[in-house]
């Protein structure tokens, strides 16, 4: 059975060639800092399970004072031109297509056909974790498809990698640092403590005003928590599940499943949900960290009003 | 109370524009400080929570193959191919995306596309592409107005489709909290009740996208 640890292997072995080509890279004046950063992320995934606890924690404090004292540079490696790049997008013309469509391609597969496969009593791969192990079988095959019908150099894949990953730079981590917070916040009871408060202090008494307090409430508690999914339970527990479902007698598909995406509006409007809003700033060189985040907003608050409103009009039918 | 201090001292961080990952940490260690964990136990917690984390960082994997398709050319063969079509716009190409996006996400294939696979490589030039056929003279806040908006279609498609497909992590939440709550349901009627939103966010987002054009049609006409 393939698993996830056979994945996180392949991944920290990218992150290790980074670092390794970070540390002979020249052309960068902080490339021991991109080295160690690089280096520190490599040694989490090839064996962060074998480090224990505090040590990881002593890693990630590592991880933290990297970037918060400016140590990673740009790395400069060697690629083609612009120019160049014109030339060879007229030579190669769609074909350049092929290798990027073998991800949904083989990421499909892999979800649909290699999924429930099952040899020898074994499935082929750990069924919880089938996504992520298609995608790495994904790329593997894309890239062995670009580098043959494209004729790429082989080093290109580590040091194109290289030259997008020192683009993001630091941020590539905030979505785990964040969900890591996440879980310190969940064992500290965080999320019952304010959930206390929007309970103890906001007006319920009426259908339409314990409508706004769940739909507005997840909103704005998955912009403080990062998450939809850690607001969820505090929110429909302390007010949906109560006084929607249970006062008003509201339909319960109707308010949960408008309530959690009542929530997602929230993900759209926070710097918390980075992988969403802060890293692809970074991946499309943008300058203002908080681009796509602005252009959401618009989105997330008409989108906001009307799940208030269709939750409102359709869950307590007869 | 004292705990949430913590969320303070993100929402202060990230406003002042503090480097986020130091942010995180002290937010972490602020937060156990005053749950009344010692700080190793806070260090240790953060550590085995950061690696328990880890699969959030594996999409990562996708880079060098990103990376070595823009070395041969696919974004401006992307700006290239989107000139050759007739009466294209920015708004109209992220609308076909975003309906794209909505529906392969609705059966369960959200993993095919997002931000560095298609975004970077492939949409954000082909609109950056459409906009500068229609005025060359494109500067570059408009471009950098163009990418984030290609990058935010592609979230707002996802999210408010994904509840659709009966699989998808948030609706396998809401059941397991129901449950709990002894109100048992099929994740059927959940999937349904996310159809309405879904094609509000259709509607609304591709308003905005139109706008957006029309915006850039009058900024092209001097």
């Amino acid at each position: 059975m393939i698993k996830l640890a056979a994945v996180y292997g392949l991944t920290g072995l990218m992150f290790a060639g980074f670092a390794v080509y970070s540390a002979l890279d020249r052309n960068n004046a902080k490339r021991f800092g991109n080295a160690a950063f690089w280096g520190l992320v490599a040694l989490s995934f090839l064996s962060g399970d074998r480090l224990g606890d505090l040590a990881n924690g002593a890693l990630v404090l590592g991880l933290a004072l990297l970037a918060g004292f400016g140590l990673l540079g740009r790395g400069q490696p060697a690629t083609t031109s612009p120019e160049d790049r014109v030339t060879l997008a007229e030579r190669f013309g769609n074909r350049l297509f092929i290798p990027a469509l073998m991800l949904p391609l083989v990421v499909g597969i892999g979800v649909l056909v290699l999924k429930p496969m099952v040899f020898a009593g074994q499935p082929l791969m750990d069924p919880k974790q089938a996504t992520l192990i298609s995608l790495a079988l994904a790329v593997m095959v894309g890239l062995a498809v670009a580098l043959t019908i494209l004729k790429q150099p082989l080093i290109s894949p580590l040091q194109e990698g290289r030259r997008l990953i020192d683009t993001v730079g630091w941020a590539v981590l905030l979505p785990q640092f964040l969900a890591a917070l996440g879980a310190v916040f969940a064992a500290a009871g965080v999320g019952k403590e304010i959930g206390m408060l929007v309970t103890a202090y906001l007006p319920v008494d009426t259908r339409f005003a314990a409508v706004c307090v769940y739909c507005v409430g997840m909103a704005a508690f998955t912009m403080l928590m990062g998450n939809a999914f850690a607001a969820f339970p505090v929110l429909t527990g302390g007010v949906a599940i109560p006084i929607l479902v249970g006062h008003f007698g509201g339909n319960p598909a109707v308010v949960a499943s408008i309530g959690m995406l009542s929530g997602f509006c929230g993900t759209l409007m926070t710097p918390l949900a980075a992988n969403f809003n802060l890293v692809p700033p970074a991946l499309l060189e943008i300058p203002n960290r908080y681009a796509v985040i602005k252009a959401q907003i618009p989105t997330a608050l008409l989108m906001l009003t009307i799940n208030t409103v269709l939750m409102y009009v359709f869950a307590f039918r007869p | 109370m004292l705990i949430l201090l913590g969320v303070a001292v993100v929402i202060v961080g990230f406003a002042v524009r503090l480097n986020p990952l130091l942010v995180v940490v002290l937010a972490a260690l602020t937060t156990g400080w005053f749950a009344g964990l010692p700080p190793l136990a806070v260090v240790a917690a953060f550590g085995k929570a950061f690696n328990d984390n880890r699969f959030v960082s594996v999409a990562y994997l996708v880079l060098p193959l990103v990376g070595v398709v823009e070395r041969a050319g696919i974004r401006e063969q992307a700006a290239r191919l989107i000139t050759r079509l007739e009466g294209v716009s920015v708004g109209r190409l992220l609308i076909t995306y975003m309906l794209f996006r909505q529906l392969t996400t609705a059966v369960g294939l959200m993993p095919i596309a997002g931000q560095a696979q298609t975004i970077r490589p492939i949409v954000a030039p082909m609109a950056e592409g459409a906009a500068a056929a229609q005025n060359p003279a494109i500067t570059d806040e408009t471009r950098f107005d163009i990418r984030a908006l290609a990058a935010a279609t592609d979230n707002v498609a996802v999210f408010f489709s994904e509840d659709i497909f009966v699989a998808m992590g948030s609706v396998l939440l809401m059941v397991g909290f129901l449950s709990s709550s002894k109100i048992v349901m099929d994740p059927i009627h959940l999937s349904v009740w996310a159809i309405p939103t879904a094609l509000a966010s259709f509607v609304v987002h591709a308003a905005r996208l139109l706008l957006f054009d029309r915006r850039l049609r009058r900024v092209a006409k001097p």
